[in-house]
């Protein structure tokens, strides 16, 4: 098993070596930095399906939310905003929104005044219309006025260190996970999967159309980064090029120590009685139940442990592009990717999915240039018998790495269905 | 009377075109879940893919100058959906069938769906590039305006042909699977299929004939699905992709399993897709005349935004899991 592993990092270590030689050392350091990120994503992945068996489908939606927390910590303060009476605007929207929950929490309790049944239905009904239009009442003016230019445009950020932006991006996806898994938990597995997209949606959707917050689709750019900026080594008498690679050399470090912390904790929870008590009742929940294992708050708690780690991830791929674009989120380079990368690395195995996470994601990088090579010698050649040259090859090649992602999970699922590192199920006593 | 003409247009007519759609795709899904027990994501590209098979069949038509009197869309639907049900057989015979012998869990087979999703959008991008396309390119969509001034109404009636088309071969389609259900020896099998599987089997019912008719029919309605949608709108790689998840909420909120309930579900949600951006004020205006000053209709009275409008049918699916995951129909909870 471990002579298995060894081969297969040996393996992927030659695989980066030779991208590095073919694509040149910038692309490389690149994809590595975001491929740390995934690395971080696919494991809280790995925690929520892997060791809890928790089929969460709405990764996109945790990702989204860590970048906009980012984006709010890191990003440089928005004088106009704080001038204007936006602030105050804004405190009314959340004093009605605090109201309309208290409504509709009363509705909720108003069996204790003797009214239930029906009665207490169309009440709850009554009281979430009440709540919600009272807050639109509020909110819609309060966005419009800082949409507007007297408002400042949007809030802009609070200046604060990129890492605090990663830890709060942690912190929101936590919140937002506990609120989900509160809602959803109960449900059994495909449903689950439908109702967690279902809500990376409406997550991709509010985030996407409140230009308030996070200015939508005019996208915020561009995001400090947690270390040194390659303007910062040119600054001091470097050259363009070193300059580039030092700068991306320190985020990586920073990347890797973020990893190796979180791999070390986790590797630990896993090995310790807490790991053994979610593989018991991932593999037999009922029998977990009359143990005395209380099943729906464990897993609601590995299913935010789980999503910590996607809004840390999703946060340091946005601090590292630079810039945060909600229509550049799609439910197949941020949902089904991820999946894929734990399912072929192998599920319940942190070293495989973190396998999976550097592999897929080269995999999806180097499919576009790859299928570009292919199509251009394709291309030679069919004018050579004069069939004349694919059209479009660019757009066309851009396409394939879609093509290859699912061909990549349809051969794991027949042909090595517990992944490439599997779980290693020890038997005790 | 204006305004109730506007609200037929608005609301009325956009509704049920959505709503025939979804519920066409999502009879597909609740027959897939019925009998194999798996939530089947690639139904869009069977949708996608449908749509596609249709609009080269039309072109071919348009280039060997046939000229049809409806829209050729409707025209080419017959040879497409038996082409789309020879997809759907293959795909099954590719994918899910190996993963079925090998005894795969159910959640196993929805992933492999996603794989079978990535592939097909991936080949179809790859044929047809992102851009989009339209079936009306060589022939003009009619559109027909009923004057509506006799009654007091200074706006027309608005259809286009391909949406009378389109509501007219939905409620037949669904006429002809109500009676293949009930009255055919195979609808009975399938339904007893859907209920028990191993009861089905012991009974000496051909499971595997039974689950063949399961992706025919399914791949059928999903290209005709995929085709009204691309008539109504334009053809696009990510088509069906964007709506498979109102889709699948039809079919929860109808119950998964249930034939008639996706159809229920797929109208529901149609209509309260249309309902919940619908501006309220154009109906209401008349009232501003008896309301005083300070209770005037502000310009725009809708219930969500309009780039809300998916996200409404995402709302009502997760709130029907929350209150009744079975669906208004007792669905499948196996």
């Amino acid at each position: 098993m471990i002579q298995r592993s060894l081969t297969l990092f040996g393996g992927l270590f030659v695989l980066i070596l030779l991208v590095g030689w073919v694509m040149g050392l910038p692309f490389t350091s690149s994809r590595l930095v975001e491929a740390a990120a995934y690395a971080l994503i696919a494991l809280g992945l790995n925690i929520q399906w892997g060791y809890g068996g928790l089929f969460n489908f709405g990764i996109m939606g945790f990702l989204m939310v860590g970048g906009a927390a980012v984006t709010f910590i890191s990003f440089p303060v928005n004088p106009a905003f704080w001038a204007g009476e936006g602030p105050a605007m804004l405190g009314k929207a959340l004093l009605a929104f605090a109201v309309g929950a208290l409504i509709v929490l009363a509705a909720r309790k108003s069996d204790r005044i003797g009214i239930s049944g029906k009665w207490k239905t169309a009440l709850t009904v009554i009281a979430w219309f009440v709540g919600y239009c009272l807050y639109r009442s509020q909110i819609d003016p309060a966005a419009a006025y800082i949409e507007s230019a007297a408002g400042g445009g949007w809030v802009g950020g609070l200046g604060g260190h990129p890492v605090l932006g990663w830890i709060f991006g942690g912190i929101l996806a936590a919140g937002i996970a506990y609120i989900v898994g509160k809602i959803c938990l109960g449900l059994r597995t495909d449903y689950l999967a439908i109702a967690t997209i279902g809500i990376s949606e409406i997550i991709r959707a509010l985030i996407k159309n409140m230009d308030w917050l996070t200015r939508g689709t005019l996208t915020v750019s561009p995001i400090p980064w947690p270390t040194p900026l390659p303007q910062a080594f040119q600054a001091d008498g470097m050259d363009g090029y070193s300059a580039l690679l030092s700068a991306r050399a320190g985020y990586l470090l920073l990347a890797i120590i973020v990893l190796a912390l979180v791999m070390w904790l986790i590797s630990r929870a896993y090995a310790g009685p807490w790991g053994r008590m979610m593989r018991a009742i991932r593999d037999n929940h009922i029998a977990a139940t009359s143990m005395g294992k209380n099943v729906t708050a464990r897993q609601l708690e590995i299913f935010v442990f789980g999503s910590v780690l996607m809004g840390i991830g999703g946060a340091m791929l946005v601090s590292f592009v630079q810039i945060f674009d909600p229509s550049s989120y799609q439910p197949i380079n941020h949902t089904f990717l991820i999946w894929v990368m734990v399912i072929v690395g192998g599920a319940g195995n942190n070293w495989g999915a973190l396998f999976g996470a550097i592999l897929l994601w080269l995999i999806w990088v180097i499919s576009e240039p790859l299928s570009k090579a292919v199509f251009d010698f394709v291309s030679s050649w069919s004018t050579q018998f004069g069939w004349g040259a694919i059209p479009e090859i660019e757009a066309r090649s851009a396409q394939m790495r879609v093509f290859v992602l699912g061909l990549v999970i349809t051969i794991a699922l027949r042909f090595a269905p517990r992944g490439l590192i599997p779980e290693v199920v020890k038997r005790e006593g | 009377m204006t305004e109730l003409v506007f609200f037929t247009n608005q609301v009325i007519i956009s509704g049920l075109v959505l709503g025939c759609i979804y519920a066409l795709g999502a009879i597909g899904i609740t027959l897939i879940f019925g009998i194999l027990r798996f939530a089947h994501f690639a139904h869009s590209e069977l949708m996608t893919g449908g749509a596609f098979v249709a609009f080269l069949l039309a072109s071919a038509f348009a280039a060997w100058g046939i000229v049809t009197p409806i829209p050729t869309g409707f025209v080419v639907l017959p040879i497409a959906m038996v082409l789309a049900a020879i997809l759907a057989l293959g795909i099954d015979k590719g994918f899910y069938a190996p993963l079925r012998k090998r005894g795969a869990k159910p959640v196993t087979l929805l992933i492999a769906s996603i794989g079978v999703t990535l592939m097909i959008q991936g080949l179809i991008r790859l044929f047809f590039g992102a851009g989009s396309y339209s079936f009306f390119e060589n022939e003009p969509k009619e559109v027909f305006r009923f004057d509506l001034a006799s009654i007091g109404s200074t706006r027309p009636l608005v259809i286009t042909e391909p949406q009378i088309l389109m509501i007219l071969v939905t409620f037949v389609s669904v006429l002809a699977l109500h009676f293949f259900l009930t009255r055919s020896r195979l609808g009975k099998a399938m339904r007893a299929m859907a209920d028990n599987a191993d009861l089905a089997q012991v009974s000496g019912i051909n499971t595997a004939l039974v689950v063949r008719v399961t992706w025919i029919i399914a791949g059928a309605l999903g290209c005709m699905a995929g085709t009204m949608l691309a008539l109504d709108v334009t053809l696009k790689p990510d088509l069906a992709f964007n709506i498979i998840l109102p889709i699948f909420a039809a079919a929860i909120v109808g119950g998964l399993g249930q034939a008639y309930g996706a159809i229920a579900g797929g109208l529901l949600i149609g209509f309260a897709e249309t309902l919940a951006v619908f501006n309220w004020t154009m109906v209401l205006r008349p009232l501003n005349a008896i309301l005083p000053d300070w209770m005037q209709l502000p310009p725009t009275l809708a219930l969500v935004p309009t780039e809300y409008k998916l996200t409404v049918a995402f709302v009502i699916l997760v709130v029907t899991l929350l209150v009744r995951p079975t669906g208004i129909f007792k669905g499948a909870s196996s």
